[in-house]
């Protein structure tokens, strides 16, 4: 049975297919049409799907899309209603994509299906999608699942239980009350765009001081159980064209920080409140979860489960958690692939399999890959030098040695990643001991804020070694501690610095990819799902005696992550990246001739 | 399986949620919403948008 499953015409459109069950397939529409959170028809994605499916459209079982719009445009009315007429400029601005798309999915998908698909089309409620996401490909028979994002149709954080096939939604907070919306609230005060800039704000948060906490505690009355509410007072998004109010904007002394303007103490400050109040709201769902449904298993998904210091804290920290599995793709793209699950699983009763160790989700490496003839082909169109290794060994040779020079290396390897992280497949990845290696990758490679941190690839087999983290983060969701071992003690100066100023100075002895707090957002890296990664880095470690590398995605800011070795191609030649590997190709810069339209070419993508 | 006009999946929403004080809102909006799309004004963009 084939279910194609479908997320569109809000954030980050993407589809999925399931062929019996099987994850065969996932891509975000963004990766194709190079535009960003692409919230059109995923028109590219699905056609990916059903070629690597071996189908057509007309071939499918089911469709199904993973919200109700019905709902959702009832929440829509009833809050226009309930804030008339305040909210009219919103309903202005709302109707007219309800009335001519919105309303009318079923047309909107059979034309994006090329008008042969006669099937049924489903709709699960959003936090269904985003909860089938979490538990059907985890490892577990029983688990809490909790979901926390933005908005669906009415749900903003839900806690269910799956148990085998079953998913039981049990409990929900309801819009316009929402941990997300809260978060994105204060990530456009300090100067970040909403949607797309949260996790800045949580790179912002180690450099501050929780300060606001109690002020940010006057806007939210938090429960022991997980439970909040807002003081819509402070908040203009239900109503409005803004995320806050003027009452907000007096709390905390002044208008939202303009972007593009340099973040200041205060905004630092502000940052690591909303973090630490983000978290003790995060911890305390994730043990009413777990008690509420006896399990000591819980699974995670929603745009919220991508803030991956609050899930270390989860991991470390909650009483009763024994196992945690986060859906890699936890935004609106993975309710594609949640979607497809629910309706294998929960509405046609299909059994599912499980050893409680191994997830289904194939390492989120659900997406378009090239042969090496490809490649070729591809780079014979630029002109471009490259090297051919044919054996994995050779390979693994010439980029550890590229690393272990200091090289800055862009690795495109296999299946794309499904999901925002990359994960080896499309990754730019350095070495971390050099403390330079930050600012050299957020400045000419990122053309990014330089405050930013890098994330690391460590070696499952020695991650113990390096960090405080007592599972696996194969999907780098997880942030934790780096090891006192290999902490460097800081002077009685640099313990002095703060803001900004802490980040030159190095702190372990991986500084690149140790933040101001230590901390570290890891990626564990096995021989099963990521292989050829798997060989660098222990080549790697043999020259080096380092088990850890910097991993970033293969883009520049505002860039979706390169898809093709064309992309590949011209974000290495219009950065100051020094190799690139495509499959078993390797490029280096100073053999290349140079390419013209650098500048078009990055002006392409706007800032996020 | 055949499917629903949008119409008749409304009623059956309307049914289902026991929501029939919506509906005479709805027409009125839904006319409302016909005008605003005739009139073709544009206002200025959100900063997050919720549906």
């Amino acid at each position: 049975m084939k279910i194609l499953g479908i997320s569109a015409f809000y954030h980050d459109s993407a589809a999925a297919l399931i062929i019996d069950g099987q994850i065969v397939a996932a891509a975000q529409e963004e990766r194709f049409t190079r535009k960003k959170h692409d919230e059109e028809f995923p028109k590219n994605a699905i056609d990916y799907c059903l070629s690597i499916g071996g189908i057509t459209a007309d071939q499918l079982d089911y469709v199904v899309f993973y919200e109700k719009p019905l709902l959702k445009f009832d929440r829509l009315m009833e809050t226009y209603i309930g804030y008339a007429p305040q909210g009219f400029a919103s309903f202005k601005k709302a109707l007219p994509t309800w009335l001519k798309k919105k309303l009318f999915l079923p047309r909107e998908i059979d034309k994006g299906l090329g008008g042969i698909y006669h099937g049924p089309i489903l709709f699960p409620e959003h936090h269904q999608s985003h909860a089938a996401s979490a538990f059907f490909p985890s490892p577990f028979e029983k688990a809490a699942v909790l979901t926390i994002d933005g908005v669906g149709e009415w749900a903003s954080t839900s806690i269910a239980i799956g148990d085998g096939h079953n998913l039981k939604m049990l409990k929900e907070i309801r819009f316009p009350h929402s941990l997300g919306l809260l978060y994105s609230a204060f990530t456009y005060y300090t100067g970040f765009k909403v949607n797309s800039g949260e996790y800045k704000l949580m790179g912002l948060a180690p450099y501050g001081e929780p300060i606001y906490v109690d002020k940010i505690k006057q806007m939210i009355d938090i429960k022991e159980d997980g439970s909040y509410r807002l003081d819509m007072s402070y908040f203009n998004y239900a109503q409005g064209l803004t995320m806050t109010s003027d009452k907000f904007h007096d709390l905390f002394g002044g208008p939202a920080r303009q972007r593009e303007t340099d973040a200041t103490q205060k905004d630092m400050d502000i940052a690591a409140s909303i973090q630490a109040v983000t978290e003790e709201i995060m911890k305390k769902l994730a043990k009413h979860a777990l008690e509420i449904t006896g399990t000591r298993n819980l699974c995670m998904a929603g745009g919220v489960a991508l803030n991956c210091v609050g899930n270390g804290k989860i991991l470390q920290e909650v009483e009763g958690l024994d196992n945690l599995f986060i859906q890699p793709a936890s935004g609106d793209a993975g309710g594609a692939l949640g979607a497809a699950l629910f309706a294998w699983h929960q509405i046609l009763k299909n059994p599912r399999t499980v050893n409680g160790k191994d997830d289904l989700q194939k390492g989120s490496l659900l997406g378009p890959s090239f042969t090496n003839d490809q490649v070729a082909e591809a780079l014979k169109g630029y002109n471009a030098k490259s090297h051919y290794h044919a054996t994995e060994e050779a390979l693994a040779e010439a980029v550890s040695q590229a690393l272990a020079d200091s090289k800055v290396v862009g690795l495109f390897n296999g299946r794309a990643e499904f999901g925002p992280r990359a994960l080896g497949a499309r990754s730019i990845i350095g070495d971390p001991r050099n403390p330079e290696m930050q600012k050299i990758m957020n400045l000419k490679i990122k053309f990014r804020e330089s405050f930013r941190p890098f994330a690391p690839c460590v070696l499952e087999e020695d991650m113990q070694k390096y960090f405080e983290l007592r599972a696996p983060s194969p999907y780098m969701l997880l942030v934790g501690k780096v090891k006192d071992s290999i902490k460097k003690e800081l002077t009685e100066e640099e313990k002095k610095l703060f803001g900004i100023a802490k980040l030159n100075v190095p702190r372990s002895t991986v500084p690149a990819i140790t933040h101001v707090d230590y901390s570290a957002r890891v990626q564990s890296v096995d021989d099963k799902r990521n292989p050829r990664l798997h060989r660098i880095m222990t080549k790697f470690k043999e020259k080096t005696d380092c088990s850890v590398i910097i991993n970033t995605s293969f883009n520049v800011r505002g860039e979706p992550i390169v898809l093709t070795p064309e992309d590949a191609y011209r974000c290495f030649m219009f950065t100051h990246m020094d190799v690139l590997v495509l499959e078993n190709h390797v490029l280096y810069k100073e053999e290349q001739e140079k390419l013209e339209g650098a500048d078009e070419h990055l002006a392409d993508f706007e800032l996020d | 399986m055949a499917r629903k006009s949008f119409i008749g999946e409304y009623v059956d929403y309307l049914k289902q949620s026991k929501k029939w004080w919506l509906a005479p809102v709805m027409a009125v909006i839904g006319l409302l919403g016909v005008l605003v799309v005739l009139g073709g004004t544009s206002v200025a963009p959100f900063i997050y948008t919720l549906f």
